[in-house]
């Protein structure tokens, strides 16, 4: 299944790229500094939507005491992680030229900073505790009240300083930008999608071969 | 085509730098992140296989 | 009930006989906080701005030394199982143990901050307003502390990773109660920031306790 995901991956991510790069009409204020956004905004997306996920997984492992959700949470994490760090890393780069610094203290670079520290409390207790059961269920539980936190951080640091440009995409109005722009965008949504679906599933595989070394199956599975 | 050469591509209108530097940044990574689940997933079946391999050696000695 | 009162009795008599370490998280607050116009430089009008931010960082800071000993030592020394294995649910005797800590760490900052706040040349109605958001802020505080100090219970390195699982989540903490100060200082009014700080309180103390018993028993497991 695995080499499907990493096939689509490919192919969503050419096809956005072309648009990207080819497709997509030159932005009227921001010149061609704006193709930042096919990278940024699915990096962000990702990165936000990895974390609630991995509280899906965490939150079923506590309730169903399930062994393979703790090691799906624990192989999304550094793919999160990755996609925070990527969303911070282009947003800098985006707000050099259009806002003339590296970094400014509005509500989403913040609150996306958070996240990525979030994340990496989450890696740093797993990577700290010894018995992989405790672990999950310790994980699970920060997870979780990571989840419930994420919108008072969010809304804290809204009030605290806005200073960032509107949502680019409204469901109720209109779409502030170009039709190509969007579905250049969506389809490289996409990509990111099926990226860390592959990604998240091979390590998954690994977390489970090393955790369940010493079972009858395991020791099959290798002939 | 908004490009009318090479050049003007790389040149990203100036902002090389900064779209080069996102792009670059995301390709880097997500090329080595599968890279590295790769190699943890082929050093976890080589432990495995060893162990086997320790274990399947172990019966021979015992049954010789 | 009683054995809620019971644990808080006995966790502020044990720290009573041990004063240094009731006495450590006080006096790092002081000495954080005079530090920072050494730093800086003593202009009265920065420092009266970056007043309420310095004194509620320190806070953070303070509350946070305290957090690692909060079950380490019943940890230790078996009491935390004999609690989860006693008739009373565990919630409760944690939620003392938490106002334990709160009256140990957080009600002496409350209580210093408004001398601290001289150093600042903040003037009286302002030093109310920051006492009033740290009484809101503090408890706050220790409940979110509570949950990472038991997720981190007898694990590797636990007082850094402890510092690294709360300190993000004590944002909001931070934002309001800090905010509430400058909000009174420009006039604005200082009571949305309070109500707001309050009902994170409400919601911290009901859901914190629960989280910090599924945290325990894990880590008793």
């Amino acid at each position: 299944m695995i080499p499907w995901f990493w096939a689509a991956a490919i192919i969503f991510g050419v096809g956005g790229l072309w648009i990207s790069f080819f497709v997509a009409p030159t932005d009227a204020q921001q010149g061609e500094g704006y193709r930042i956004i096919f990278v940024h905004v699915p990096a962000s997306w990702m990165s936000m939507f990895i974390y609630l996920v991995m509280a899906f997984w965490a939150g079923l492992g506590l309730a169903l005491n399930t062994r393979v959700s703790g090691m799906m949470a624990q192989a999304l994490a550094p793919t999160g992680a990755l996609m925070a760090a990527l969303s911070l890393w282009t947003g800098a780069l985006w707000g050099k030229p259009m806002w003339g610094a590296w970094w400014v203290w509005d509500a989403r670079l913040t609150s996306e900073l958070i996240l990525f520290f979030l994340y990496l409390g989450f890696m740093a207790l797993q990577a700290a505790i010894d018995d992989p059961r405790r672990a999950d269920k310790a994980g699970a539980i920060l997870a979780l009240v990571g989840v419930v936190n994420i919108p008072i951080i969010y809304f804290s640091v809204k009030w605290w300083n806005t200073l960032h440009q509107g949502s680019t995409i409204n469901l109720n109005k209109a779409p502030s930008m170009a039709q190509t722009m969007l579905w250049g965008m969506l389809l490289m949504a996409l990509a990111f999608w099926m990226y860390s679906i592959a990604v998240a599933l091979m390590r998954v595989r690994a977390i489970i071969l090393e955790r369940e070394r010493h079972t009858e199956w395991v020791k099959h599975a290798v002939e | 085509m908004q490009w009318n050469s090479v050049g003007e591509f790389f040149a990203m209108g100036g902002y090389a730098l900064y779209v080069w530097g996102s792009f670059g940044a995301c390709a880097l990574l997500m090329i080595a992140e599968p890279f590295l689940a790769r190699r943890r997933l082929s050093d976890v079946r080589k432990s495995l296989a060893r162990e086997r391999l320790a274990d399947e050696l172990e019966l021979q000695q015992k049954n010789s | 009930m009683n054995a809620f009162l019971a644990t808080v009795r006995r966790d502020l008599l044990l720290a009573l006989r041990r004063k240094s370490e009731v006495l450590t998280a006080v006096f790092f607050f002081v000495i954080v906080t005079s530090l920072f116009p050494l730093g800086i430089g003593p202009e009265p009008v920065l420092l009266k701005k970056i007043a309420p931010g310095i004194l509620w960082v320190a806070a953070l800071l303070a509350t946070l030394l305290g957090l690692p000993r909060l079950f380490s030592a019943d940890h230790v020394d078996g009491t935390l199982e004999q609690m989860a294995l006693s008739p009373s649910p565990l919630g409760l005797l944690v939620a003392g143990k938490i106002l334990a800590h709160w009256l140990l760490c957080g009600l002496p900052l409350v209580l210093l901050a408004p001398i601290l706040g001289l150093q600042f040349d903040l003037d009286a109605s302002t030093l109310g307003i920051l006492t009033l958001a740290l009484l809101l802020g503090t408890p706050l505080l220790s409940l979110i502390g509570a949950i990472g100090a038991a997720l981190t219970l007898g694990v590797r390195g636990g007082g850094v990773l402890l510092a690294l699982l709360v300190l993000p989540l004590y944002i909001p903490a931070l934002i309001f109660g800090a905010g509430a100060v400058e909000a009174h200082s420009a006039g604005l009014g200082a009571g949305g920031h309070l109500s707001l700080l309050a009902a994170m309180l409400a919601l911290a103390g009901f859901f914190a306790p629960w989280a910090t018993t599924a945290a325990l028993r894990v880590a008793l497991e």
